[in-house]
């Protein structure tokens, strides 16, 4: 069977991300060998994937604790997100009232709060979970309010002068119309949860990958704590994918210039 | 065709003034000033005049979306007091929704305005093909279920002006509807227009710049000057219909353009004057 010259081109385009992987792990295996570089300092995958097979068990129980509280987390952050991107979106007053304190916020390094959610939650799941929550609703809320905001004034007219009320207006064009926004976000926003959930496991938990990447780190396992990092990339990686499917498939009229090839 | 004034205006403009705020209106810079006009019930007309003289104003008071400073409006018998659901609107974009497929856009406007509203689930079905026969006629048929980016630009035009009759206004404003379309398919938009008003006969007010299509289409056209923004030529049509394409060919046609023409240059002149 012979293909032409485009179905080749877009076999190639769909692999790019596992060739280039590849290559990668090749050359990091060739450097760590050649250089004689030690397993304490920069492991080779060879020696990560070792660890990753011999802990496997004691590595999905704390993986397994990182996703559910990341998934907490970002639960919380879509409905917190959505809602205030649907007050700020709608609204000039909240906008114009909200906006400042929320980028202000925005600015402040979560992991700076952890100290202070441990004083109030204690060790565990509660830090985690509210880490998780607090990086990642920002992107949703700013996507949601954008796509709500940007309403042209004709088609304003048009529904206005039918009698239509604001909400009429939000619910037929403003929320259909951030669902490509939304989605996009979700995307940014899973990768940070994550991040939340394992900085935060970090310093204020006794589970999940964070905890075993210190632990690793301090018994100087580091071809473990690389293991630890590869499985939260994959899951990452997993939702991201996850998304990025769903919006393909419920805004498809937003992606139409890829897809009429 | 005389106005017949001797029954009472379906529109019907008394010295309307508008500011755009208080700040305006205390410096007396009036958007538009001393507007007074009477459309008869299912007359076309068409306001043609430079950018900015505003001709979207005037649309926004007829459709009651704006209040006027001064002066009072009423259409088809009533003060106009707030948004008139009795109007279809339709702009050079055609600001269709692309998430929604051509009929689905057109059926838009029952999801909103009363009495459709509140039977639009149940009769659906109905509507649904209301909106197709509508579609039909401004030769979109068999592209009800393709989406608004799938329709060539001229075809998204015709599809918003189904959208903007779909409730059965009693009367349709364009605001240069034909503006971003090449020649050939706005002549051809003409005719569907003029097809149109031609079966159902509701108000027109039709907003250009092109003059050839104010006389074509209109059986008065209004000039409006910048700056004030005030109606300075009332110009009836005396064509008679139905209009064929032909009719732009002909000296009377070419006649009344070119007056009109003359009106809107001496006004470019003054302003021109004024400005130095």
């Amino acid at each position: 069977m012979s293909m032409t010259a485009a179905q080749r081109r877009r076999m190639l385009e769909r692999a790019s991300p596992f060739i280039l992987m590849a290559i990668i792990v090749v050359l990091w295996e060739l450097i760590c060998r050649g250089f004689q570089v030690s397993e304490f300092v920069f492991p080779a995958p060879s020696a990560i994937w070792a660890k990753l097979v011999e802990f496997h068990a004691e590595i999905a129980k704390h993986a397994w604790r990182t996703f559910w509280v990341t998934m907490v987390g970002f639960g919380i952050a879509i409905v917190v997100g959505v809602l205030l991107g649907f007050i700020i979106g709608s609204s000039r007053l909240a906008y114009t009232a909200i906006y400042p304190l929320m980028t202000a916020f925005n600015a402040l390094p979560k992991a700076a709060f952890i100290p202070i959610l441990v004083v109030w939650f204690g060790i565990g799941v509660g830090p985690a979970v509210l880490t998780a929550f607090l990086i990642s609703f920002f992107p949703i809320t700013v996507n949601i309010a954008t796509g709500l905001a940007t309403l042209e004034p004709e088609l304003e007219d048009v529904l206005r002068v039918l009698g239509a009320k604001r909400w009429d207006v939000l619910t037929k064009v403003g929320l259909p119309r951030s669902m490509p926004y939304f989605w996009g976000s979700l995307k940014v926003a899973i990768t940070l949860a994550f991040v939340g959930t394992t900085v935060s496991e970090m310093t204020a938990s006794n589970e999940g990958i964070g905890y075993l990447l210190i632990s690793a780190g301090s018994s100087m396992q580091m071809a473990l704590a690389f293991a630890g990092l590869l499985v939260v990339g994959v899951m990452a990686m997993a939702m991201y994918e996850l998304f990025s499917f769903v919006e393909k498939h419920t805004t498809a009229w937003a992606h139409r210039g890829s897809q009429a090839a | 065709m005389a106005a017949s004034d001797n029954t009472t205006p379906f529109i019907d403009f008394r010295d309307v003034w508008l500011a755009y705020n208080d700040e305006l209106l205390a410096k007396q810079q009036f958007a538009v000033e001393a507007i007074d006009l009477k459309v008869r019930q299912g007359e076309f007309i068409a306001i043609v005049g430079p950018s900015g003289c505003g001709k979207s104003t005037f649309m926004k008071l007829a459709t009651g979306l704006k209040r006027p400073s001064r002066g009072q409006i009423v259409i088809d018998g009533a003060p106009v007091t707030g948004p008139l659901k009795i109007s279809g609107m339709a702009f050079q974009a055609s600001s269709l929704l692309p998430w929604r497929t051509t009929l689905d856009n057109v059926l838009l406007p029952l999801e909103i305005v009363e009495p459709y509203r509140s039977q639009f689930r149940s009769k659906k079905a109905q509507y649904a093909e209301r909106a197709r026969a509508l579609l039909r006629q401004v030769g979109l048929d068999g592209y009800a279920d393709k989406y608004p980016w799938q329709l060539s630009g001229g075809m998204q035009q015709r599809a918003s002006i189904c959208r903007a009759l779909i409730h059965e206004p009693k009367m349709l404003l364009l605001d240069e509807p034909f503006g971003a379309l090449d020649a050939f398919t706005r002549e051809e938009l003409w005719c569907t227009l003029r097809d149109l008003w031609q079966a159902q006969r509701f108000n027109v007010i039709l907003v250009t710049h092109d003059l050839r299509e104010s006389v074509f289409l209109a059986d008065t056209v209004y000039v409006m000057s910048k700056s004030p923004g005030r109606f300075v030529v009332r110009r009836e049509i005396d064509l008679p219909r139905p209009r064929d394409l032909e009719v732009t060919y002909t000296p009377e046609f070419t006649d009344i353009v070119h007056e009109l023409r003359g009106h809107i240059g001496a006004m470019r002149k003054t302003g021109a004057e004024m400005a130095q």
